[in-house]
């Protein structure tokens, strides 16, 4: 038990990391997914390279580049910032296929309807389309922000001392400890876990709440 | 410093050595993953209460902690109660494990959208459960979700990285000892970056038609 104390510390920086990176995630969902299905034909394609780049790549390669390469450009990134960059644009990237694909969901007699009323492009999409999608984006989210709590676990590789790095450094300590260290990490993870889980549900069933079907 | 030609020419073949043992461990992973979770399925639908409720526990539990902290677990501490595993094992088995959790979600979606129809057609041909399963509901479940099953082979690959921090030598450790070798981090880094996408972007795009293709033939 004597464990806990310093797993918690490590705790304290997840949780900071997670809080910046889900920020920063969800912003650069907005604005890829928008991006690719804007009108404009140079957004389409840099969004969309942007999307594929970051999909078709894993997180640890990315952010060991960024941590590691980026310097070669006279870029130095704190540890911190660099973890925090790299989990939210890979997981923007994820969430902006959510986005667009909500968006895209939504039938088009509302677009329709939309242009009928004369409201403007800006209107339909923030009075008309996105209230609409953003019931479709919930859960996507929430799965999204799950996995994005794992992969802050990889911040612990580019030296940030997380969670998992202080049960790394509590093993280096004593090795006796590293059974203890490691259950209660997976636990502390899973207790991490739980509110989104919990709060994903909420949203899911609070956001259908008065809708057909 | 920037990108030097020559250096990265040099590295490019000890990278691509390396792919091969990711792609070892993705398959190997992968076929583990089908497997166990084709069992996990099966256990969260039995009609034993106990053993359903364990599986579903599992499962979330799986899905909710991170792959590289059950890396360490299986690596640093299972030897300290006698399970010592290589860390080629150690990382396929946890890697198979993790996503056997999402791979039986797709299973149970594929499943719960054969129509109850042929339940109960099979019970009225007096078919065994087993015959059922086999013969009639996983033949119609599989097929459908053939193209997530595919893209869970496409995720695992890009996992491999994390195979790394228990000693695998993959892509990316390769790409750190040339760094920490040469002090030059930036070509070899990218190459490995370049590497995971030139294989899993066809092979995304190649999912992506497939799915096209399976919504055609299964459009209700």
């Amino acid at each position: 038990m004597e464990l806990l104390p310093e797993l918690l510390r490590g705790a304290n920086v997840t949780i900071k990391v997670l809080l910046a990176s889900a920020a920063l995630t969800f912003i650069l969902a907005f604005i890829a997914g928008l991006g690719r299905i804007s009108k404009n034909l140079l957004i389409r394609k840099l969004t969309g390279l942007y999307v594929e780049i970051f999909r078709g790549t894993s997180l640890l390669v990315q952010m060991f580049w960024i941590f590691f390469a980026l310097p070669a450009f006279g870029i130095h990134l704190s540890a911190y910032f660099a973890g925090v960059l790299a989990l939210g644009l890979n997981y923007g990237a994820y969430a902006s296929e959510i986005v667009r694909g909500a968006i895209l969901a939504i039938p088009k007699g509302q677009t329709e309807a939309s242009i009928a009323l004369n409201l403007t492009r800006w209107q339909r999409m923030r009075l008309v389309i996105l209230p609409q999608a953003f019931r479709i984006m919930l859960p996507g989210f929430g799965n999204i922000s799950i996995e994005l709590l794992k992969g802050t676990s990889l911040v612990s590789l580019i030296t940030l001392s997380d969670l998992t790095y202080q049960a790394l450094t509590l093993r280096n300590t004593d090795l006796s400890y590293t059974m203890p260290a490691f259950v209660l990490l997976l636990v502390l993870y899973f207790i991490i876990a739980l509110p989104l889980l919990y709060a994903t549900r909420w949203f899911e069933r609070r956001a259908s709440k008065g809708v057909a079907s | 410093m920037t990108w030097d030609w020559e250096f990265a020419i040099s590295v490019f073949p000890r990278i691509l050595d390396a792919m091969w043992i990711a792609l070892a461990a993705t398959i190997t992973a992968y076929i583990l993953a089908l497997v166990f979770g084709l069992f996990l399925t099966l256990a969260r639908r039995s009609s034993f209460r106990p053993l359903a409720l364990l599986t579903y526990g599992f499962i979330e539990f799986v899905r909710c902690t991170p792959p590289l902290v059950q890396l360490f677990f299986a690596f640093f501490a299972l030897p300290t109660i006698g399970i010592s595993l290589s860390p080629f094992v150690a990382g396929v088995t946890v890697l198979g494990i993790h996503y056997s959790t999402y791979i039986s979600e797709v299973y149970r979606s594929g499943i719960d959208s054969v129509p109850k129809g042929q339940w109960e057609a099979s019970t009225a041909l007096n078919f065994s459960k087993a015959y059922t399963w086999v013969r009639v509901i996983l033949p119609q479940a599989i097929p459908p979700v053939i193209p997530m099953l595919g893209n869970y082979l496409i995720t695992m690959f890009k996992e491999t990285p994390l195979l790394s921090a228990i000693t695998v030598v993959e892509m990316l450790q390769t790409a750190k000892i040339i760094g920490s070798e040469s002090f030059r981090y930036l070509e070899p880094f990218t190459i490995a970056g370049f590497l995971f996408l030139a294989l899993s972007y066809p092979a995304a795009v190649l999912v992506r038609k497939l799915e096209d293709r399976m919504k055609l033939a299964y459009r209700k």
